[in-house]
Parts: C-alpha cells; structure tokens; sequence
C-alpha cells in the first residue's frame, strides 16, 4: 500500500485496475453474487494485463468483474487516521498555467456544488515590482489548525497522519472555522449540493470520502485520504498535466507527482520551498517551490481565468 | 385633543427645567401610578407592529429551514452576517442590567432604583433574543444538541454558551427577586382573573415578613456580586470570537475592553430611550423625574468618552503602521465602500450625542431619547461594521468564486429575521409591562418613607 515503495510497473498496474474497475462500474452484478460466474460468456476481445508475477498475460474481456469498492472506514477510523504517515503536498508555481484541471477533477470527484471550488487557483499579485504567478491553493492541514482550535462539536478534526478532515455529519454549520482559517480555504454548503449522482446520494457518508457533501455544512480539501489507503494519488495530482502537485509522506522524506518522484527535502532545499502565511503559526503541510524558471508566463493563464 | 395639550404642556416643562421640589407621595398614590395597566390604542398598535415583524420573521426562517441558508446573502467570504453581528447588539445591550441592576445597587446609588427593572427586562429580553438570533444563524440548527453531546471545551463558542447561559439565569433571578414584594401588593390589588392566578403562582410565598425581606435582600446582593464578572465575561468571549482569528480588524488584543465599554454605552442608550417611553406612556414624571435625566444623561456621556477612547485606539494606531493585510481593510472602513456607514456610527452614534448630552438643556427627557436611539441605531451599525468589512477583505484574493460571493447586503430574509429578532425582544419587554410594575413599588415605598425620616 505504500505508495513509495511502489514499483513504477505495480504503481501502472494498480491505476489499470482502477481503471478498469471505473470502466466496469457502470454493471450492477457484483461478483460475490450468486452465479455470477455461469453468466459469464467471453466476448473474444482480449485484455492484457500484468500478473503479480510480473508477467504480461491476456485475459478475456468478460472476466474482469467490477470489485465493490473497499468497504468504508468507521467513524472513529477516519478520525485516527492512516498509522505510521505524515503527508505532506508541495506544489511548484515554476510549473502552473492556470488550466485548472486540478480544479475540475477534486470537484468533479468529490460532487462539489457547482458555485464552489475546494481547489483555488490564485493569481498572485504581491507586490508593485514583483512578477505575478499563478498558486494553486488547496487546504495547508495545518500542524496548528486555527480551524480545529476553535470548533465547537469536534467536527473537524487533525488525524495522526496530518490530514485535517471534516465531518459532515455532526458539523453543526456555525462557520467559526471559516472565519479562523486565514488561508480562506473553507467552502460552505449555503444549499444542498446540486452536482451528486443519485447513485451517490445514497452512499453511506464517511469523512475520508467527504461525499456526499451536506447542506448547512462545510466543506474543503481533504487531501483525498480514501486514494492514500488505496495507494493511490489525489485527484488534483493525478489530474494536472504538467506535474505541478507533489504528494508524499514526511516520515519517508519523498514526494511524487505520478511520474517523477524526488526526496522532498532535497527538493525544498534546491528549489527554496516556503510556506504560505507561516509566520502566522499555523505550521502548513503544503509547501509551495518559488516560481523561479516558469515554465509559462503569467498570462498564458489569463487565457483561461474566469475570475 | 386632550393628548397633544398634555404633549405641549410636557414640551413647556423640558424647555424650562426647574429644580423640581421633591414631592411627597402617599403609598396608595405610588401604587395606583405604578401598577401595571391595560393598554390603550397606542399599546395595541405597537404589540400589532411587533407581532407583524415577527409573523415575516417566521415565515423567513422557514424559508431558510426549507432551502438552506442559501436564501441569506451570507456566501464563503461574507460567511457572517447581520445575524452574528444581531447576536453582538443583543448580548452588548444586554450588559445593561449589569451596569444598573448590579454595579449602581452595589454602590449604594439610591436614585438609580427606578430603573433596576428596565434595565434588567432589557437585559433578559436581550439575551433571550441573542441565543435566538445565533441558533438561526446556524446552518444545521437541528444538531444544537451536538454542543452539548460533542462540546470541546477549548472552543470559544463552547464558554460563550456557558457565560451566556450563566448570565441568562442570573438576569432572571434578579428580575424575578426583587419582583416578589410587588407581587403581593399586585395581588392584593388586581382582580381574580388571568392575571391574578400568574402572580398568585409567582409569588404567593412572599408575606413580607422580615425574615424574607433578609433573605431576599442577601440573595440580591449576592447576584449582583456574581453577575459583574459574568457580564464582563460575556461580552469579552464574544469579542473573542473575532479576536482569537488572524483576520485585519479582528486580531487586535484590545477586543475584550473596546466590546464592553460599547456594550455599556449601548445599553445606556436603551434605557434612555425606555426611560422616555415608559415615563411619557405611563405619566411616571413623579418617578422618573429630570433628575434621573440628568444623572443618566451624564453617566452616558462618561460611557461615550470611554468609548470613543477604545475606537482611537482600535482603529487610529493600525491606521499609523497600515500593514498589508490592514491596508485594505482600514482603506474601505475610512474612505471606501464602508466609509459613510463607518462615518454615520462614530458621528451619529457617538460624539453627536456625546456633544449634546454634555450640556445640561441636552439632558432632558426628549433629547435624551432622541440620542438613546441614535446611540442605539449606531451601536447596531457598529457591530455590523465589526463583522462583515474584515471578512470581505481576507488574505488571499477572492477568486474563483461567483461575482455574488464578493459583496454582501443582507438579504430580505435576512432583514426580517432580523427586525423580528428585535421586535421579539421589544415583545418580551412589552408583555412584561402589561402584567408586572416597571418601576418597583415596595422599593419606591420603602425609599419614600426612608425619605421623609431623614426630613
């Protein structure tokens, strides 16, 4: 499950599962049903796959059952978190054209209401003299959460691998931690969201999977604790073409974004990363590189900025 | 009509104040003046009004029940609104009772007697109406019982419930003990009848005997000891809600002391305000007299200086540095978009005021009242300028965010949830006068007799 320790060959292999695993969603039958095999008749069409020996075999079509996802994890898991992690996301602005696929993908994934984004992408204008650049700006999971000190129901939350979750079913809509996070990351529910499936809807809630989101509460990145314990990355990293989220664990110092994986110290220490607002205190899980060498310019992302 | 002569010949009295000679009242006199009455057209007009907002404020609230909170302006940057700062106007007018009921009996301030009981329906009334507002502030108001089940003891929502709740049964205390010997001169008094059976199950105890008078008299000083840290602990954990973030306008360490002088001086207001209305309403020129004026008109004044010294510092020393976080936001408190709201609360709510009361013609019944209501309509301005501006103005850029999520002006739902939150309070005060005496006969009885011995 480690997602370091993963093979590169493992690591396609387990995305080509969950892929097929998607394809295959859309059938109903469950493999665990009764006479599900009898059903089956092959189709001819031939699939290659990898075996867990590391061999390339091919496999009819119409063997490959969807697996019911992993069953949920219980409240009281959810609120302890992955044992033996720390995660940590560093992002480099050098990297950032403001396509917002990051955007569509943690928003399409998570049933976000359609006039809310978890994910912001923020035209940073510091300065009269310095140069703008294009942040992506996810929730920090702070180490000093300002948002977990001040909620009243215990509804959010700072689990043992760092992630800061929510949990939508006792979160009673006091927007306390809105006004305390100064990184202004918190999203709230001002209606039920109108972007879920009603497949989903019924889903049973669970906070690692933040879905489905419910009116009156708040909502905001999570880090997508449900792809870690599947070894999986979150979807913003997966979905950005250019590589610009790195996702990874401080306890094993390295960070990945899919395709290139670096120690992450090494990486602060080459490419200066900082924090954002750390004077603050809030002692943030993200780190972000300087956009030194951009790879685009500043306004090749004004192209695609809706404000 | 016989109303506008007596109007004119009020009018005659407060251009010329004279040293009124104190007049001697015969107990039967003071109490056929001060039990409560039935009311008049007027009185029926007013209650038709209050009930009128109410009914719309109801109505919104299902509105909001049914659709979420979406029905409100409030969005992700603007996330508080006119309920919160609603919430801030009642629990700081609600320090009233404190500051008379408590601070003046303790201090052995005799002349401050008739009005312990307006202060403190206004203090209860308040705070009902405050843990009203927030409770249809929250977005899932059907988990309430999550704070009690879930409650985290470091959050300061948790201790403002807890000083809140403390200083709700505090007020009523003091507003139901002392009420007791009037309760039986109310009884005795009143025909049978609906009336008669409530203060039969109040306070039918009380037989004024002396050992009751002790107790009760203990029993007051004793609240009023115990509720001037509570007040002050309301009020400062209120502040607290803003000043334990990092936001421009809320990070600033001088909260606690700038929320309860504004909170006095509010408060102070509102009796003013109700002095007027009861004393014009109720013909009690014989109990709230010029002299109570004066006093009170004075004690505002002091309050408002205190005020005014707290708003120099909160807003004039960060003005001086402009930090970036703050640059945006003091920029749109002084000459941006919130500037003539800003402007209208300090001038109108505070030193226009302050000015007029400082002279003595000012410290009369009708200029009283006239700057008890600019005192209060700009301490509600006030608040609403504590809240909103700082949340508009955050760290990072708003973007990414519909066009709507970056201003905010109070909804229709919204306003009348609000007017009827207050008109709800204005109900509470009111239904209180009707049955109960708004100035305390047995204590009046007792000061005038103490009054002719010195004689």
């Amino acid at each position: 499950m480690d997602i370091n320790n993963t093979s590169r060959k493992e690591f396609l292999a387990s995305l080509l599962t969950t892929g097929l695993v998607l394809a295959g969603c859309s059938t109903k039958k469950s493999p665990f049903e009764e006479g599900a095999d009898e059903m089956v008749k092959p189709t001819g069409e031939k699939v290659k796959l990898l075996s867990v020996d590391g061999e390339v075999i091919e496999v009819d079509k119409a063997f490959l059952k969807p697996v019911p996802d992993m069953p949920a994890v219980t409240n009281s898991e959810a609120r302890r978190g992955i044992p033996g992690k720390k995660f940590v996301m560093v992002i480099d602005l050098s990297r950032c054209k403001n396509l917002r696929k990051c955007q569509a993908a943690c928003n399409h994934m998570h049933h976000v209401h359609s006039d809310l984004n978890w994910l912001k992408v923020y035209p940073m204008d510091e300065g009269e003299h310095t140069a703008p650049y294009w942040q992506p700006t996810t929730c920090m999971h702070c180490d000093e959460p300002p948002c977990v000190k001040v909620c009243p129901v215990d509804a959010t939350f700072k689990r043992q691998d760092g992630i800061v979750l929510i949990d939508s079913d006792r979160c009673i809509g006091c927007r306390f931690c809105m006004a305390a996070c100064p990184y202004s990351i918190r999203v709230f529910n001002w209606e039920a969201p109108d972007t879920i499936p009603e497949e989903v809807c019924g889903q049973p809630y669970n906070p690692e999977t933040s879905v489905p989101q419910k009116k009156g509460t708040v909502g905001k990145c999570d880090f997508c604790p449900d792809m870690a314990r599947k070894g999986e990355l979150p979807h913003c990293v997966s979905a950005c073409p250019n590589g610009t989220f790195f996702y990874g664990d401080l306890n094993e110092d390295s960070v990945t974004n899919g395709a290139e994986t670096f120690r992450f110290s090494d990486l602060i220490r080459d490419k200066a990363g900082y924090q954002l607002m750390d004077e603050l205190g809030t002692k943030p899980s993200v780190y972000y590189l300087p956009p030194a060498a951009r790879n685009f310019p500043f306004e090749k992302g004004m192209e695609n900025d809706k404000g | 009509m016989e109303h506008s002569n007596s109007l004119r010949k009020v009018k005659k009295a407060q251009l010329h104040p004279i040293h009124k000679e104190k007049v001697v009242l015969s107990d039967e006199q003071i109490i056929s003046d001060l039990l409560p009455r039935k009311f008049g057209k007027l009185g029926i007009i007013w209650i038709a009004i209050l009930l009128a907002f109410c009914a719309v404020g109801m109505f919104a609230y299902y509105r909001q029940l049914r659709y979420g909170l979406i029905v409100t302006s409030m969005r992700d940057y603007a996330s508080w609104g006119i309920y919160i700062s609603n919430f801030v106007f009642f629990v700081a007018i609600s320090l009233v009772g404190s500051l008379i009921t408590a601070v003046l009996r303790l201090t052995g301030v005799h002349w401050a007697t008739p009005l312990t009981r307006i202060a403190e329906i206004i203090a209860v009334a308040a705070i009902t109406f405050g843990a009203i507002i927030i409770i249809v502030d929250m977005g899932r108001p059907d988990r309430f019982y999550n704070l009690f089940l879930f409650g985290r003891l470091q959050s300061p929502i948790i201790w403002d419930v807890t000083v809140i709740t403390t200083y709700f049964f505090i007020s009523c205390l003091l507003l139901y003990i002392p009420l007791l010997p009037d309760m039986k001169i109310l009884l005795s008094n009143t025909k049978a009848g609906g009336p008669s059976k409530l203060y039969k199950f109040m306070g039918s105890f009380w037989k004024g005997t002396h050992l009751q008078f002790r107790i009760s008299k203990k029993a007051i000083n004793i609240l009023c000891i115990a509720i001037v840290p509570v007040a002050f602990s309301i009020h400062t954990v209120t502040s607290w809600l803003f000043a334990t973030t990092y936001r421009p306008g809320w990070d600033s360490t001088n909260f606690g002391a700038y929320f309860i002088a504004g909170a006095f001086l509010a408060g102070a207001g509102a009796v003013n305000v109700a002095m007027f209305v009861f004393r014009k309403y109720y013909k009690l020129e014989n109990y709230i007299t010029q002299e109570h004026f004066d006093k009170m008109g004075k004690i505002t004044v002091m309050l408002g200086m205190l005020y005014l010294y707290f708003n120099v510092n909160e807003y004039l020393v960060p003005y001086f540095k402009m930090k970036k976080p703050e640059v945006a936001f003091l920029d749109s408190l002084f000459t941006g978009s919130f500037s003539i709201l800003f402007w209208s609360a300090i001038f109108g709510g505070m030193i226009i005021p302050m000015i007029v009361l400082l002279f003595k013609k000012g410290r009369t019944p009708l200029p009283m009242f006239v700057c008890g209501i600019m005192i209060v309509v700009g301490a509600w301005f006030k608040r609403y300028l504590i809240v909103t501006p700082t949340l508009l103005q955050p760290f990072l850029p708003m973007h990414n965010v519909p066009e709507s999520y970056k201003h905010y002006f109070p909804s229709w739902e919204e306003w009348s949830i609000a007017l009827a939150s207050l008109s709800g309070a204005l109900l509470i005060i009111t239904i209180f006068v009707r049955f109960f005496p708004i100035i305390p006969i047995q204590e009046t009885i007792i000061e005038q007799h103490e009054k002719e011995h010195h004689h």
